[in-house]
C-alpha cells in the first residue's frame, strides 16, 4: 500500500499544480461576476510565453530561467486578459463568447508566433524546466516523508500555498469582501461607493496572471515544449474544478487535486493492483462525469455567484 | 436611428472588414505583403477547381455545425457542446456505414439519422440538466465533449476495431462521396453532404419562422417567464432546442465520417468543427441564412490560408488570429453600434 501511495501522490500532486493555479484565477474572476471560459486560453498563452521565454534566456538566467519564465508568463497573460476584461467589462460582450475567442485568439497567436521564430509547428524543448527534488528535512520524516516530499516538484507545494492565500484575500480582507460583493450584487457594491468596473477589471487581470502561472507551469514542468497541443482541455478542466470546489479557493483546489488524482490514476492505473482491472476509459471520463454530477446535485448544489455572467450597466435596475 | 435589421446586417461586415485589416496590419508588422497574403488566400480557396472542391467541402460541416450552435441560440442556449457532438455524429454514422449491409436508399439516410440521433442525444443531457435542475449547459456541455472524445476514441480502439487507431471503411452504400464531384474538382474531397447541409439549413429556417414549434422556441429564447406565462412549457422546449441542436451537429459528424474521410480515426484533441461552428453562428446573426453565409467564410479562409505559406510565405496560422478576432468584434457588437450611431449624430 505504501508504495501505491508513494508511486501515485507525487504523481497527483504533479499533475494538480497547473490546475489549482489556474482554477484559483478562474476563482477571482468569476466571483466578481465575470464568466471565464478563457481559462483555457490564458494557460496557452502562460505554456507559449514560458517556453519561449526560457529558450531565449536559458543562457543569462540559469539554473534561475524557469523561474524568471514564469513570473514573466504571469505579467503577459495578466496583460493579455485585459483584453477580456475590456470585452465583458466595458464592451458588455457576452462573456463567454468573449471567452471562447480569448481560446481561440491565445492559440492562434501562439502558433503563428512559434511558426514565426521557429519555422515549424512546435518549439524546441527547454533546457531548463522545472526538476523534481526531495525537500530538505521534511523528506526525512518516515511514511509521510516518501509519499509527500521526495521526487516532488516545489511548484505543487506553492499551488497549495497560493490556495490559502487567495482564501485569506477573498474572506479575511476587505479587497475579498469587496470582490465578492461586486458578483454577487453589483447595484449594492456600486451603492456603497466600491467601484464595480475597477473590481471586476483586477479580477480579470488576476485570474490572467494565475492562469498564465498555471499554463506557464504545466509547460515547464509536463510538456516542456510549445505546440498547438500542449494546453488540451487543461484550462477547461480547471474551469470544471471552479464549479466542482463551488468557487472557494479551498475547493478549487480540492478538486483540482482530485482531477490530479484522477490523471495520475489513468497514468499510472496498470501498476496499481486493485486499479489494473479497471478499464482505463472510466479513469480517464471521471473528472468530467464527476463535475456533471456534481453540477446536478448529487454531491451538494453548487451555487454560482448571482451576478456572474451579467455584465453591469450603471443605472439600469 | 439605424433599424435594428441594418444593424444586424452592418455589424457583421464591419467586424470582418476589421478582423481582416488587423491580419493585414499583423502581416505588415511581420514584414510580409498583406496584399499578397490575401491574394495567395483567395487563390488557394477559388484558383483552380481542387480549391473549390476543397473549399465547399470544408463549408459542409461548417454549415451544419453553425445551425447547431445558432438553433440553440435562438432559444436562449449556448451549445459549445457541438464539439462533442460532432464526435459522437461521426462515430455513429462510421459505426452504421461499417456494420450495416442494405441498398444505399437505405443505407445512407440511416447512417445519417444515427448520426443526428447520436448528436441529439449528447444534446438531451445539458438539455434536460437544464430544464429539470437549472444547471448551466455551458459547463456540460464542456464536459460532454472531453467524455465524447474520449469514449469515442476508447470505443474505435477496442469495440470498432482490434486495437486499431482508425475504423475500416463505410460501405459503398452509405458512402456520400461521388466520383462524378470529384472528377468535377481535380479529386478533391468534395462529396454530396453539401446538399444535406443546404437541406438542413432551409428545415431550420422553415421550423424557426413557419410553424408553432420554432414560434414557441424562439418565444422561450427572448423571455423564459413571460413564455411560461403564456403557457409554454419551456422545460420542453429547451430539451427540444438542445437535441436538435445536437442533431445538427451530429449530422456535420457524419459529413466527416461518410463524406470527406469515409471512416473515422481516433483523435488525440479535438476536431474544431464544433467551436468553428459558433464563430460561424455568431458571425451569421444566429439565423440560418446568415449562417450559410457565414460558413462560406470561415471555409474560405481555413482553406485559403492552407495556400497562404507557399503562396505568399505567411504562416497559415495567421487566419486563426483573424477569426479569433473577428468573433471579438461581433462579441462587442455594443461599442460598434455606439460609435456608428456616434457618427450618425455627427452627420445631422
Amino acid at each position: 500500500m505504501l508504495d501505491v501511495l508513494q508511486s501515485i501522490i507525487p504523481i497527483a500532486l504533479f499533475y494538480s499544480a497547473p490546475l489549482i493555479f489556474t482554477a484559483l484565477g478562474g476563482v477571482f474572476s468569476e466571483r466578481s461576476g465575470v464568466v471565464n471560459i478563457g481559462l483555457e486560453g490564458l494557460m496557452v498563452m502562460g505554456a507559449f510565453v514560458g517556453i519561449v521565454f526560457n529558450l531565449a534566456f536559458a543562457d543569462v538566467f540559469g539554473t534561475a530561467t524557469p523561474w524568471v519564465s514564469i513570473l514573466v508568463a504571469m505579467v503577459v497573460s495578466a496583460i493579455f486578459s485585459v483584453i477580456h476584461a475590456v470585452a465583458s467589462v466595458t464592451f458588455r460582450a457576452d462573456q463567454v463568447v468573449s471567452g471562447v475567442a480569448i481560446n481561440f485568439l491565445a492559440l492562434g497567436l501562439g502558433v503563428f508566433l512559434t511558426k514565426q521564430w521557429y519555422g515549424k509547428g512546435q518549439t524546441d524543448m527547454v533546457s531548463q524546466p522545472f526538476y523534481s527534488k526531495n525537500i530538505p528535512l521534511l523528506s526525512d520524516i518516515p511514511i509521510i516523508g516518501p509519499i509527500f516530499f521526495q521526487k516532488v516538484y516545489v511548484t505543487s507545494y506553492i499551488a497549495i500555498l497560493a490556495a490559502i492565500v487567495v482564501w485569506f484575500v477573498l474572506y479575511k480582507t476587505s479587497f475579498g469582501l469587496r470582490l465578492r460583493s461586486v458578483g454577487e450584487h453589483p447595484m449594492a457594491a456600486d451603492t456603497n461607493g466600491i467601484n464595480v468596473y475597477s473590481m471586476r477589471y483586477v479580477a480579470v487581470i488576476l485570474s490572467g496572471a494565475l492562469g498564465g502561472l498555471g499554463g506557464s507551469v504545466f509547460a515547464l514542468t509536463i510538456a516542456l515544449n510549445f505546440s498547438q497541443s500542449t494546453i488540451v482541455g487543461q484550462g477547461f478542466m480547471s474551469l470544471a474544478a471552479v464549479i466542482f470546489g463551488k468557487w472557494h479557493p479551498l475547493g478549487a483546489m480540492g478538486a483540482a487535486l482530485f482531477f490530479g488524482f484522477a490523471q495520475s490514476l489513468s497514468v499510472i492505473g496498470a501498476g496499481v493492483p486493485f486499479l489494473a482491472d479497471v478499464p482505463k476509459i472510466y479513469l480517464t471520463i471521471a473528472p468530467y462525469v464527476l463535475t456533471i454530477f456534481a453540477l446536478a446535485g448529487f454531491i451538494g448544489r453548487a451555487e454560482a455567484p448571482k451576478a456572474n455572467g451579467q455584465p453591469y450597466i450603471k443605472g439600469s435596475r | 436611428m439605424f433599424a435594428n435589421r441594418m444593424f444586424n446586417t452592418v455589424v457583421p461586415v464591419i467586424s470582418v472588414l476589421l478582423g481582416l485589416i488587423a491580419g493585414a496590419i499583423i502581416m505588415l508588422g511581420f514584414g510580409y505583403n498583406p496584399i499578397k497574403g490575401y491574394a495567395a488566400l483567395l487563390d488557394g480557396a477559388f484558383g483552380n477547381a481542387y480549391f473549390f472542391g476543397e473549399t465547399i467541402r470544408q463549408v459542409t460541416p461548417y454549415i451544419l455545425t453553425g445551425l447547431a450552435v445558432a438553433f440553440a441560440f435562438r432559444a436562449g442556449l449556448f451549445n459549445i457542446g457541438a464539439e462533442g457532438q460532432v464526435i459522437v455524429g461521426w462515430l455513429a454514422a462510421v459505426w452504421v456505414g461499417t456494420t450495416i449491409e442494405a441498398p444505399m436508399i437505405i443505407h445512407l439516410p440511416i447512417a445519417l439519422i444515427v448520426a443526428a440521433l447520436a448528436g441529439g442525444l449528447w444534446g438531451f443531457v445539458p438539455g434536460l440538466l437544464k430544464a429539470k435542475l437549472g444547471v448551466h449547459e455551458v459547463i456540460i456541455t464542456i464536459m460532454m465533449n472531453y467524455i465524447a472524445l474520449y469514449l469515442s476514441n476508447h470505443l474505435i480502439r477496442n469495440v470498432l476495431t482490434d486495437k486499431q487507431d482508425t475504423t475500416d471503411r463505410v460501405a459503398e452504400s452509405a458512402s456520400l462521396a461521388s466520383n462524378w464531384l470529384m472528377e468535377l474538382t481535380s479529386y478533391s474531397r468534395l462529396h454530396w453532404g453539401i446538399l444535406v447541409a443546404l437541406v438542413a439549413a432551409a428545415f431550420m429556417w422553415f421550423l424557426l419562422e413557419k410553424t408553432t414549434t420554432g414560434f414557441e422556441l424562439r418565444s422561450v429564447g427572448y423571455n423564459r417567464h413571460a413564455s411560461e406565462y403564456a403557457g409554454m412549457k419551456v422545460g420542453k422546449n429547451i430539451i427540444l432546442a438542445m437535441v436538435i441542436s445536437g442533431g445538427f451537429a451530429g449530422l456535420a459528424g457524419a459529413m466527416e465520417g461518410l463524406g470527406t474521410f469515409g471512416y473515422m480515426p481516433t483523435h488525440a484533441a479535438f476536431t474544431n468543427i464544433g467551436f468553428d461552428g459558433i464563430a460561424v453562428a455568431l458571425l451569421g446573426g444566429n439565423a440560418a441564412l446568415g449562417t450559410v453565409i457565414a460558413a462560406f467564410l470561415f471555409g474560405i479562409l481555413k482553406i485559403g490560408a492552407l495556400n497562404m505559406p507557399t503562396g505568399a510565405g505567411v504562416p497559415g496560422e495567421l487566419v486563426e488570429i483573424v477569426i479569433a478576432l473577428i468573433i471579438f468584434f461581433v462579441a462587442s457588437s455594443y461599442i460598434i453600434r455606439w460609435v456608428l450611431l456616434r457618427f450618425k449624430k455627427e452627420g445631422n
